[in-house]
């Protein structure tokens, strides 16, 4: 919007050697030069830092092979749809470096790096790019592309791999199963279990409702099996409240969020303690840390409003619980995203401000 | 109508819903007391320099005209007239460049006397000396309305709407508040504060006599608290005054806009498509009350105000008197003229200003200050597609979705940004401000505005 123009002050051009370069431009004439798109994405990075740290010393080598693959696939992809779209580059905004450090974050360390590649090109390509670029995608592209991959590896993608810090010797060939997933097992009932010869799993998940199998110390520290950034929930934790002070994310989401999930699963412990996990398990379990602070809080695909974020989190925090406890898979926290993404323009036209003072009727 | 009322505690600071903190920049100016302008050879007076019709001349090439004499009378209800503002000889009627980029016809003086020389006596035959309050009681609403009007007061805050309009009061809408204006939310000028200082009881009695004029009971003096010194002599001044009251706003841009500072001092927001008018309220700018003070107390037409020069781009920043329709070169060469690195000289303030690149502007009525930026306070970020991080929204203080507005008119959809509101933006710009996208929003909507108003007058014709 800003045009340049050249200026000329004869009167004080003796005086003055250099004349300044004047130039012509709308108001208003400052910006907050604290906040570009850019900053916002290095603060997710920034945010994202802990986790990905603690993931490399849980997982070791894995984290940099998936974060790489899914990095360099997915910039690759968002470079030929600009060529392709004979649009400006535009890998320079850094959205879809976070969008592809997001993804590997949400797969299982042990996933065929091949199936990260694709997870990625569908992520940048169908999630954000045939919609028109940065900030014209209905979902949440990251979680499209493990969508898509749920559905192609669905094997790979619930193998997890035991934490190297727990000490196996051929730590790629152990899976061992996550605490959802072993609050998942059909195993309910004693007799049963023992008549199908499936009694160890029957204990393990009795101890795990009881608190006696994963510490919460475990879930905190994220030495845990789980997807490659999703296991340290402290780390989660204060890269999320980076976030949140940097204003790089809205907080009514993840409090939203994670205060919706603490409350269904408060209520269904009273229903029934032997179907639910404690509270403060759930909050740290699966991706609820990761999708609360990084994954639903992404700007793009989730409401403008306060109001509208209120819904959102709650809402996103609702379909996981309903997922984890009733659904099929063991975590919910992607599907729940997604389907909240699809409310998100309803969410904005609900929730559209009044402006100050209302509209005047007899003018 | 009902008010629609938020509750608002008379002794709190008075808060403002959105809204933004951008770097101050008072303190280059803000110590500078009024100093006037070294006489210009020759001013160039716009005749449009005012909301409504131009003025219609009232002089010919080549008449002496003294300062203060009237030369171009008002064209209708909004409009007003003007008044030489030095002593000396017009010359033919021409073209002036106004502060907003516009050109209005302009009749230039050239100065008899005193060319280059500072008139030491301007000060105080404007805002010196004793300040007579009780003469106020004396006067009738018409007689000032009359004595407003004949003396071509307008809005001196920047909209430059003619006053007397807003004082003359309308039987089916009462007022019974009015709202002095001290807040200059806008960074980096001073002209407000420097003359509530230096000219408080001007101030005061011409805050009486507009709130006589309008049939106000209550008078509310409204000023940001980074403006200490202020609140302190405007409490002095006002001090035994029966319900004038001195009330302190947290210093937040746009605090000093007329649909922020009405809810905020007086709990009642004006609704969309109405004026302050129809919730009980009239706001006046301190420099507008100076002027109503001279014109019915001193019988002193608006000749002169006070323009901010300053900005990192400036030599020596300084606060002036300075006629109207001096050219802005006459203003920045007195303030030691640009530095190598000034980028943009912007007639008002950072957040609302014009850019000008023409140094023969005029100074009118509405110039409450000449900015010029230096390149290491502009910011050149690339801008980049809509994050919909929200941040619009939350910085609106009027409650709106600049995103949304703006991204409907830069698609052309002019009925969507209708129904998203786009008739309510007061233009503040902290959309613009706080977008980390860069996304020129408030510009868009301004543009908007423009092409539903060049709309409507096209369908009016058919």
């Amino acid at each position: 919007m800003s045009q340049t123009g050249a200026l000329t002050i004869p009167n004080a051009a003796e005086q003055q050697p250099a004349m300044p370069r004047i130039e012509l431009a709308t108001s208003p004439h400052f910006a907050d030069r604290s906040r570009t798109s850019r900053r916002m994405m290095a603060d997710v990075l920034i945010g994202l830092a802990p986790a990905i740290v603690v993931a490399a010393i849980v997982f070791r080598w894995a984290v940099a092979w998936q974060l790489a693959t899914a990095v360099v696939f997915g910039l690759a992809t968002e470079a030929v749809f600009c060529l392709v779209r004979r649009k400006p580059l535009s890998i320079g905004d850094g959205s879809a470096l976070v969008t592809c450090v997001i993804l590997a974050m949400s797969l299982p360390p042990s996933l065929p790096l091949y199936a990260t590649a694709i997870g990625a090109v569908v992520a940048i390509g169908l999630g954000k790019m045939v919609f028109g670029g940065l900030g014209f995608n209905l979902f949440n592209p990251a979680m499209v592309g493990r969508a898509f991959l749920m559905a192609c590896f669905a094997q790979a993608m619930v193998s997890w791999q035991v934490p190297a810090l727990q000490g196996t010797a051929h730590i790629h060939a152990v899976t061992q199963a996550t605490p959802l997933g072993i609050a998942k097992l059909g195993v309910r009932d004693q007799a049963k279990a023992r008549a199908a010869g499936t009694l160890d799993q029957f204990e393990v998940r009795q101890k795990l409702m009881k608190g006696e199998k994963y510490t919460f110390t475990d879930m905190l520290t994220g030495v845990r099996g789980g997807s490659l950034g999703e296991t340290g929930a402290i780390a989660l934790l204060l890269g999320g409240i980076y976030l949140l002070v940097r204003g790089a994310a809205s907080w009514q989401i993840p409090v939203g969020m994670l205060g919706s999930m603490a409350v269904i699963s408060v209520i269904g412990r009273l229903y029934n303690p032997d179907l639910v996990m404690y509270p403060h398990m759930q909050l740290v379990a699966g991706g609820a840390m990761l999708g609360a602070f990084f994954i639903a809080t992404d700007p793009v695909s989730s409401p403008l409003t306060s109001s509208g974020r209120w819904i959102f989190g709650i809402g996103v925090g609702a379909f996981t619980m309903l997922i984890r406890l009733l659904g099929n898979y063991s975590e919910g926290v992607m599907y729940a995203v997604l389907l909240m993404n699809a409310f998100t323009p309803m969410i904005n036209r609900l929730t559209a401000p009044k402006p100050l003072g209302g509209v005047a009727t007899n003018g | 109508m009902t008010h629609v009322a938020i509750s608002v505690a008379s002794s709190e600071k008075r808060r403002l819903i959105g809204g933004i903190h951008p770097p101050e920049g008072k303190e280059l100016a803000a110590d500078r007391p009024i100093e006037p302008l070294p006489t210009p050879a020759e001013v160039i007076i716009p005749l449009g320099q005012h909301i409504g019709a131009p003025a219609k001349p009232l002089v010919k090439p080549r008449t002496d005209v003294e300062l203060g004499q009237k030369i171009a009378e008002p064209a209708g209800m909004v409009s007003a007239p003007i008044h030489a503002s030095v002593t000396g000889k017009t010359g033919m009627l021409g073209i002036a460049t106004l502060p907003t980029g516009r050109r209005s016809d302009a009749i230039p003086i050239t100065t008899a006397a005193g060319v280059g020389q500072a008139d030491k006596t301007l000060f105080d035959r404007f805002y010196g000396g004793t300040w007579d309050l009780a003469q106020v009681e004396t006067l009738t609403s018409r007689q000032i309305v009359a004595a407003v009007q004949e003396a071509g007061i307008v809005g001196a805050g920047g909209a430059a709407f003619p006053t007397h309009v807003k004082l003359m009061p309308v039987e089916k809408r009462p007022v019974d508040t009015i709202i002095l204006n001290g807040c200059e939310c806008e960074p980096y000028l001073t002209a407000d504060y420097r003359l509530m200082i230096e000219a408080p009881q001007a101030i005061v009695a011409g805050l009486l006599l507009a709130r006589r004029a309008c049939g106000a009971s209550r008078a509310i003096i409204a000023i940001e608290d980074n403006k200490p010194r202020a609140i302190d002599t405007m409490r002095t001044a006002t001090r035994g005054l029966s319900d004038v009251e001195v009330v302190i706003c947290e210093t937040r841009y746009p605090m000093g806009g007329e649909r922020q500072l009405i809810p905020a001092v007086t709990g009642r927001a004006v609704p969309v498509g109405a004026l302050p008018l129809d919730v009980g309220v009239v706001v006046v700018n301190v420099g507008t009350a100076a002027a109503i003070a001279n014109a019915c107390l001193r019988n002193q037409p608006v000749t002169h105000r006070i323009v901010t020069v300053t900005g990192k781009g400036i030599a020596r920043p300084a606060n002036l008197l300075v006629p109207i329709g001096a050219r802005f070169r006459d203003l920045i060469d007195h303030c030691g003229g640009l530095r190598e690195d000034a980028r943009r000289i912007i007639a008002g303030g950072p957040m609302m200003g014009y850019a000008v690149t023409d140094l023969n502007t005029a100074v009118t009525k509405g110039t409450s200050g000449i900015t010029v930026l230096a390149e290491s306070e502009l910011d050149y970020a690339k801008q980049t597609n809509c994050l919909r991080c929200a941040r619009c929204v939350d910085v609106c203080p009027l409650n709106l979705v600049p995103t949304r507005i703006a991204h409907a008119v830069k698609a052309g959809d002019l009925d969507l940004a209708q129904k998203a509101y786009i008739a309510a933006c007061c233009e503040c710009g902290c959309c613009t401000y706080v977008c980390p996208a860069r996304i020129p929003l408030v510009q868009y909507i301004r543009a908007g505005k423009a092409a539903l108003a060049r709309f409507k007058a096209r369908t009016a014709k058919k």
